[in-house]
């Protein structure tokens, strides 16, 4: 063992002994058994932290879910028994913390709740917006992301030449673009005057849901899929484009150019092999982005998704609804980041074998946050 | 970073110079006394005569925050004129007697456009504000207050990293009654945590520096050498992380009024003139949403590319680039 090696060993010893772990989590599996405990214990105190933020916070909301569903006219006509009836509907009298318990109770039986706005039980009214969602946020993630590399690829190997200006400038332009207003463009250009796309919606109208065709599908998910990753695009391609600056001037490529390597060559067997796991964790990372601008390309697009019930759900008040939509995004980036901490390791494998999970989550939330630092508005 | 406009007159073999920037310095003398000698006496020295690159960033932030303010001033002088109506003019293409043409309503699009610049600005301005103040002192708090302090304050910034920020915008400014408060307060409470992160770093490699150590032996409080020796180390990155919060916030603003939880349609604002133009798009009147949304992005650019400058300037990490 190097010095090195021992002065980081001993700068995690102390911990070590704070933590008094039993003999198991010393082995190789029981330090990934470790892991994965602390993993899911931070997962589910994240999801009762949200879910209890998520629930005050409609709950304290001056909007009365009576007024904002019932129309002015309708509420002023009404008689006060049926006012009564709708506020016992919308639980808008009892206090915050009893309809939390009552919640959470019935959370614990696998009991979601009732959306009040669609009058349906919340998983009915949520999973095919989860399915159309998620066909959205996963074609935008891959396109954004084979787009990105691809790019920032171009643009190293054209260093400060034209095609790395262009490409940079596009980036930095991307990465001030509100995605709603890009939305609206593509809406203009493709739908209105090109007439090429539908100009919203998820289907057809007047068409069954059982005669929806697949192509149909893809011809309705095009244009908000491509908004979304081209917006995407900014963050991932600057990023591909450094490492690949690094990767291009380092000694084995040197190597393989005097060997006479060509440039194609170097970048699919060094570029490509160096690039592919940062740009998948970047990516990963990169979920809770893709997740906000997901809301706001369904608005655009009236596509109907998750994004879209949560703007629903907020406007009319609906609590269980807006909860479990907090709760099952943040879910979803829970995994996303996890995902890029691991892969995290799997890239740097100095990590992996000092068996500090704590190290493989600084890591990760600090490339998170470089991540962060790009795409402002999702 | 490719905020500067490069350098691209190089008389002489261009790549070598990109490559190794380093060698400059070898030959310093001729170069700043060469006027543009064509005949390549001194090889180093520029065609074109430019200003050094920290003046030329100073004078590009200076020159971008100003075009700000006058963005500002512009659109509280106009206010007036961006919500009168006049049924005479509606529906105008653009042209020179309306530059962004008009709306349905006969508004001039351009001084809606300038006034709910205005707005947004101002709502970004004090939203990252209060957001760069949280934090400050949450960070300061994370890296001061000990270990609990630390785990509680680095779990805060898990819970709102963890639900997409539109996401928790959209319920703060709901919990809040909507309107400009709401939307304020949601940009304000959600933008803090990688601001945040970097104070906490900071501070935790200065709490490590000699001088810190220096003044606590000499008896300080931890207050007072957090004010006196803390703050001013910080206080760079701060800055700069203050103003690359303002595009981010400013974006966030127009986005949750163009989902209907922001400012009132009664305000200009961007997202308010965005969301109303949808219903006209399909009609083909494209320049309600194309032009406002341009001077949008405008306006975010230039946030971005002052953030920038500064770094640039006062970031030490950066400012060889």
């Amino acid at each position: 063992m190097t010095d090195k090696a021992q002065q980081l060993q001993g700068d995690v010893r102390p911990v070590r002994r704070v933590l008094r772990l039993p003999r198991v989590f010393s082995s190789p599996f029981g330090a990934s058994a470790l892991f994965v405990a602390r993993q899911l214990l931070r997962f589910a105190l994240l999801l009762v932290a949200v879910s209890i933020v998520a629930f005050v916070l409609v709950s304290v909301s001056p909007i009365d879910p009576v007024q904002a569903n019932v129309g002015q006219a309708a509420y002023l006509n009404m008689s006060e028994a049926k006012r009564e009836q709708l506020v016992q509907y919308w639980g808008s009298g009892t206090p915050i913390w009893e309809r939390y318990g009552a919640w959470a109770q019935a959370i614990l039986h696998g009991d979601w709740g009732t959306s009040l706005r669609f009058n349906a039980p919340v998983p009915d009214v949520l999973a095919p917006r989860l399915a159309s969602s998620l066909a959205l946020m996963t074609s935008a993630w891959l396109l954004s992301g084979v787009l990105g590399v691809v790019l920032g690829i171009v643009a190293a190997v054209w260093r400060d030449r034209w095609p790395d200006r262009l490409i940079k400038g596009y980036c930095f332009v991307l990465a001030s673009t509100p995605t709603f207003w890009l939305g609206l463009v593509f809406l203009v250009v493709f739908a209105v005057w090109l007439g090429w796309f539908p100009l919203g919606f998820s289907v057809p109208i007047g068409v069954s849901a059982s005669e929806v065709t697949l192509a149909q599908s893809i011809h309705h998910l095009v244009l908000p899929a491509l908004t979304l990753s081209v917006v995407g695009v900014a963050n991932i391609a600057l990023h591909t484009r450094e490492k690949a600056v690094d990767v291009l001037q380092s000694d084995y490529v040197r190597q393989a150019r005097t060997r006479g390597e060509s440039t194609p060559s170097i970048v699919m067997r060094h570029g490509l092999r160096n690039l592919a796991l940062p740009a998948l964790t970047l990516q990963c990372a990169s979920i809770s982005e893709i997740f906000g601008g997901s809301v706001l390309v369904e608005q655009v697009f009236s596509y109907p998704g998750l994004g879209q019930a949560a703007v629903t759900a907020g406007l009319g008040g609906d609590a269980p609804l807006l909860v479990a939509i907090a709760v099952l995004s943040a879910a979803i980036v829970f995994v996303g980041n996890l995902a890029a901490n691991i892969l995290y390791g799997v890239i740097d494998p100095r990590i992996r074998t000092r068996r500090s999970s704590l190290r493989v989550l600084r890591r990760g939330e600090l490339l998170a946050e470089e991540a962060g630092e790009r795409r402002p508005d999702a | 970073m490719p905020e500067l406009p490069a350098p691209v007159s190089q008389p002489t073999a261009p790549a070598p110079q990109a490559a190794a920037p380093v060698s400059q310095p070898t030959v310093p003398a001729p170069q700043a006394a060469a006027p543009a000698s064509p005949s390549g006496a001194v090889l180093h020295s520029p065609l074109r005569r430019r200003l050094p690159n920290r003046r030329l960033a100073l004078v590009l932030f200076v020159v971008m925050l100003s075009l700000l303010a006058a963005v500002v001033c512009a659109g509280i002088a106009l206010a007036p004129t961006a919500t009168a109506t006049d049924f005479s003019q509606k529906n105008l293409s653009p042209g020179l007697g309306h530059l962004f043409g008009t709306d349905w309503m006969g508004r001039d699009m351009f001084a809606r456009t300038t006034a709910g610049l205005a707005t947004s600005v101002l709502v970004g301005l004090l939203a990252a504000g209060a957001s760069a103040c949280i934090a400050l002192v949450l960070g300061m708090v994370a890296a001061l207050g000990g270990k609990k302090a630390d785990g509680v304050v680095l779990w805060l910034v898990d819970l709102v990293m963890g639900i997409p920020h539109i996401l928790l915008i959209l319920l703060i400014s709901f919990a809040l009654g909507k309107g400009f408060w709401g939307v304020a307060v949601g940009v304000a409470l959600t933008h803090w945590t990688s601001l945040a992160r970097v104070v906490r770093a900071e501070v935790i490699q200065c709490r490590q520096a000699p001088y810190v150590a220096l003044a606590r032996r000499l008896g300080r409080g931890p207050l007072d050498v957090a004010a006196r020796h803390m703050l001013p180390a910080v206080l760079p990155q701060f800055l700069v992380g203050l103003i690359l919060l303002f595009p981010h916030a400013i974006l966030h603003e127009a986005a949750i009024t163009f989902l209907g939880f922001g400012l009132p349609p009664e305000l200009p604002a961007i997202g308010s003139i965005l969301s109303e133009a949808v219903t006209y798009l399909s009609s083909g009147m494209w320049w309600l949403a194309l032009l406002p949304g341009v001077a949008l992005l405008a306006a975010v650019l230039l946030f971005d590319r002052a953030g920038a400058c500064l770094r640039s300037l006062i970031d030490p990490y950066r400012a060889q680039e």
